[in-house]
């Protein structure tokens, strides 16, 4: 389950995937090119984290630079139970190693595993936790987020490390990062069907079982229609790929990292080092990526996807002019096995229910095996709701 | 036929702030040991974000501003991918689709009169590291020290069209960043550089020719040698058919007087421009904007003719002052202390340019306290200090920016005293020290007199209104 493990005095303790950058430890970003990899700076919300008391008890692995279904990527190798994937960071938390878990959301992997483990987690608004110190991938959506046991867990651990960071130019002023804590309640849930079609039964009867919990607890959940949230999972596709394939292009063999022993020029040294150090699905995504961005291309498809996140957004704050969130499941199955693993680029599907929060930046809570994707800065509220009405875990 | 050179340049200026772009690494690291200025965000690593540093937007408006451009209010930061050992991230953050200056002119002047430059774009960027190779090692080693140096890159339309333009034109360029001390502009520390587009076509066509880029040129004499050579190349082969002209980059080897093409495989390739997620736009509002806009200089001209029509100046006075902001800052300062714009500008073009020639330092470097070189001119004036002690006065100065004239001038027994009885003395004991002296004036040698003139100030340590003391020595000589 662990990269490293540490002991630890501390009364709460915090697991960390490996996205998250320590200076005494390995960080991998489950990859073979940053295997070994000891930053020289610590990520700003553990540093937040250890400051408030939480002690580090493990690093955790994921999936090469975070992007597939759920960690079967990684370099440590892929993590099961019982033959079902599981996610490593949460899986920490389920069996009471540690109280939280702060990891990366870079493409819903983390929503996926805390849906299937039937933990808790949040994605909180964009710009509210900084990402300084965190293995860049799709800096325009990835969040730094928390997974935990309960609401409360969540939103403790969450106060610590939100408010704005000097050392990330897309942080927010502190006044809206605890406003993200404090704001509104949540009355009235939409609920998208175009979301649900696709999924299996019981990710359906997760969904039902959820609307009535919301009914006892008096809110009010409505189906509605949408053609267009939908659509953020191409995208988001785009938007990631392009941004990944610029990130990972620092990785060349030349500086740390995997370095092949087979050059003789610096073309080679290039060369050799990413093909032998890359898999499979991380060197689609830096060729699509790569081919979106082109002279050719980046009018008509990065440019578009670009556009196409406006009117995303836009779509959910039409939703929000009568509605305090959305709900949809976080995956189209509650188990995925080995088997689902042949197809290497399923996580490239799967996200069509994390993309939505993704490309917007607009939070997302995970409980009871479902999603609420709020308003911006509802994270508070998203968090009282599942408090509320969530049985699971208390 | 007859033909015409057509000119472009791509001129980028490293931006003299005090930091890097996007980190607190020192931007000065000129002669440093190598890696000695850098950090995990210079240096690319992961996790570290860019945080723009506003002095690099500040200087990228000025720069705009003084070269006539449009500030683009929201201006954007963008990647710039491609490979190189130099660049740690391999990407570069510069600006592509909202640079913060446009559509700017600039005036120059050459034998042929005066002529307007267009200018296309300004965009600010960070710059890469450095590649040193070891020929003994048979290896290459990387210095980031200049990583993410702020560079703001000028890219003029090709209005240009012979040597002497090009030299005029980045002449002017020094001279407007430098007066808006926002570069310093010298090819010979890499602070300047340029790149040159050039075609050729019969002249009075409207139809450009081949259009080839040089890189690589040190100074403005190769940049020129290289437009002549480049030229003649086009030419040749447009008339004898020497070679077929080809769009391609060009490497300038000034030793051999020739330019090389690059090989493709360092030109070609797609870039993927995007914007930078990671940097929000930076939006100008109408108060930074204005700020800016209030700190900038008179210009050069502005400030010759004022000087010659506000403070009567030479027009040569005037135009040498003018060379340099810092001389002009000097010279003002010292004159809404002193009063006197002659003295000012005396004082400024002798003592000054002398003390600056002798420390070897170059106009731009002074940090003379103007409003103090005032304070000194006026006690000299005033009669209070003797003009030798005021020129060891301005050179404690030089050396301290904090020294008060007055307050060195009374420590060290500069001030001219009052003591009229003390000349009085002094004046008594060296006559009687000197009878041959007295007698050869008295018989008609007035200037044998002089010799004792010389003793009485050597003892009163040059305290002493000369004036007073010669008469006062001729009195006491005549009652004698």
């Amino acid at each position: 389950m662990y990269t490293v493990k540490f002991d630890t005095d501390a009364k709460l303790k915090v697991v960390a995937d490996s996205m998250i950058l320590t200076t005494d430890s390995e960080t991998n970003a489950g990859s073979k090119m940053l295997k070994g990899y000891k930053s020289l700076l610590e990520s700003e919300a553990l540093l937040k984290l250890k400051a408030a008391g939480y002690g580090l008890c493990g690093k955790t692995p994921v999936g090469e630079f975070a992007i597939d279904l759920l960690g079967e990527t990684s370099v440590d190798g892929a993590y099961t139970k019982d033959g079902a994937l599981m996610l490593a960071s949460a899986d920490a938390v389920k069996t009471g190693d540690a109280d939280i878990a702060l990891v990366l959301d870079v493409n819903g992997s983390v929503r996926r595993g805390t849906a299937q483990s039937g933990l808790i987690s949040v994605k909180p608004t964009y710009g509210t936790v900084s990402r300084y110190g965190t293995v860049p991938v799709a800096c325009s959506g990835e969040t730094v987020s928390l997974i935990g046991k309960t609401a409360e867990d969540c939103k403790n651990a969450l106060s610590v490390i939100s408010g704005h960071d000097d050392k990330d130019g897309t942080s927010l002023s502190d006044e809206l990062c605890k406003s993200a804590l404090s704001c509104g309640s949540v009355k009235r849930i939409a609920v998208l069907k175009s979301m649900t079609e696709g999924a299996d039964s019981c990710v359906k009867a997760k969904i039902d079982a959820f609307v009535n919990a919301l009914k006892e607890n008096g809110i009010e959940a409505c189906e509605i229609d949408d053609t267009v949230i939908v659509k953020s999972r191409a995208a988001w596709n785009i938007l990631m790929s392009a941004e990944l394939c610029n990130n990972v292009s620092r990785y060349d063999g030349v500086k740390y990292g995997y370095r092949t022993e087979n050059f003789t020029n610096l073309d080679e040294l290039y060369t050799n080092s990413r093909t032998e150090a890359f898999g499979q699905l991380l060197k689609t995504a830096i060729l699509f990526g790569s081919d979106t961005l082109s002279t050719e291309n980046y009018m008509k498809v990065y440019d578009k996807a670009l556009r196409v996140r406006r009117v995303v957004l836009e779509a959910f704050n039409k939703i929000f002019g009568e509605f305090d969130a959305v709900l949809m499941p976080a995956c189209s199955k509650m188990v995925y096995t080995e088997k689902d693993t042949e197809n290497k680029f399923l996580s490239y599907t799967e996200n069509l229910y994390t993309a939505p929060a993704s490309i917007t930046g607009l939070p997302a809570v995970v409980a009871c095996g479902v999603q609420l994707v709020g308003k911006a800065f509802s994270e508070g509220a998203l968090l009282d709701t599942v408090n509320a009405v969530c049985k699971e875990g208390k | 036929m007859r033909y015409e050179t057509v000119i472009g340049l791509e001129v980028h200026c490293e931006l003299a702030t005090d930091s890097k772009i996007f980190c607190s690494c020192s931007a000065h690291s000129y002669g440093a040991e190598p890696n000695s200025h850098v950090c995990p965000a210079c240096c690319g690593m992961p996790g570290m974000l860019p945080v723009v540093n506003k002095r690099v937007v500040d200087y990228g408006m000025k720069a705009g501003l003084m070269l006539n451009c449009h500030i683009n209010r929201v201006t954007t930061f963008d990647k710039k991918s491609y490979y190189y050992p130099d660049l740690p991230a391999a990407y570069q953050t510069t600006q592509w689709f909202a640079p913060v200056a446009v559509n700017g002119l600039v005036e120059i002047e050459t034998s042929k009169g005066k002529k307007n430059v267009r200018i296309k774009q300004i965009h600010m960027e960070e710059d890469a590291g450095k590649l040193v190779h070891d020929i003994r090692e048979d290896t290459t080693h990387v210095d980031f020290n200049r990583t993410s140096v702020p560079l703001i890159e000028i890219v003029s339309q090709p209005d240009l069209s012979s040597a002497e333009e090009v030299e005029a034109y980045l002449e002017r360029l020094k001279t407007l960043l430098r007066y808006a001390r926002v570069a310093e502009c010298e090819m010979a520390h890499g602070t300047m550089r340029c790149d040159v587009n050039l075609s050729v076509r019969p002249e009075g066509s409207d139809k450009l020719g081949v259009r080839t880029e040089m890189k690589n040129m040190n100074s403005i004499e190769a940049i020129k040698r290289a437009i002549e050579y480049e030229t003649s190349r086009h030419i040749d082969a447009i008339e004898n058919g020497t070679e077929v002209l080809v769009q391609e980059t060009r490497r300038w080897d000034d030793i051999k007087g020739k330019s090389y093409a690059m090989r493709s495989k360092e030109t070609a390739g797609d870039y993927r421009y995007f914007p930078d997620p990671n940097v929000m736009p930076v939006v100008i509002d109408d108060k930074w904007f204005d700020e800016i806009s209030e700190s900038l200089p008179e210009f050069p001209e502005v400030k010759r003719e004022r000087y010659m029509s506000e403070y009567g100046l030479s027009e040569y006075d005037s135009e040498q002052l003018a060379k340099s902001i810092a001389l002009c800052e000097c010279f003002e300062d010292a004159y809404s202390v002193c009063g006197s714009a002659k003295d000012a500008a005396n004082w400024m073009l002798s003592e000054v340019m002398s003390n600056l020639n002798a420390r070897q330092m170059t106009y731009d470097m002074l940090t003379l306290n103007g409003k103090a070189l005032g304070e000194l001119i006026t006690l000299v004036v005033d009669g209070k200090v003797g003009r030798a002690n005021a020129k060891k006065i301005l050179n404690a100065m030089f050396d301290d920016a904090s020294v008060s004239p007055a307050e060195y001038a009374e420590k060290n027994g500069f001030v001219i005293s009052n003591d009229t009885g003390l000349m009085d003395s002094v004046i008594k004991t060296m006559v009687a020290a000197d009878p041959k002296a007295v007698a050869d004036y008295k018989s008609g040698k007035e200037k044998a007199i002089m010799a004792i003139y010389g003793k009485c100030m050597k003892e009163l340590k040059g305290n002493c209104d000369p004036q007073t003391l010669r008469t006062k020595l001729i009195e006491y000589i005549n009652s004698l």
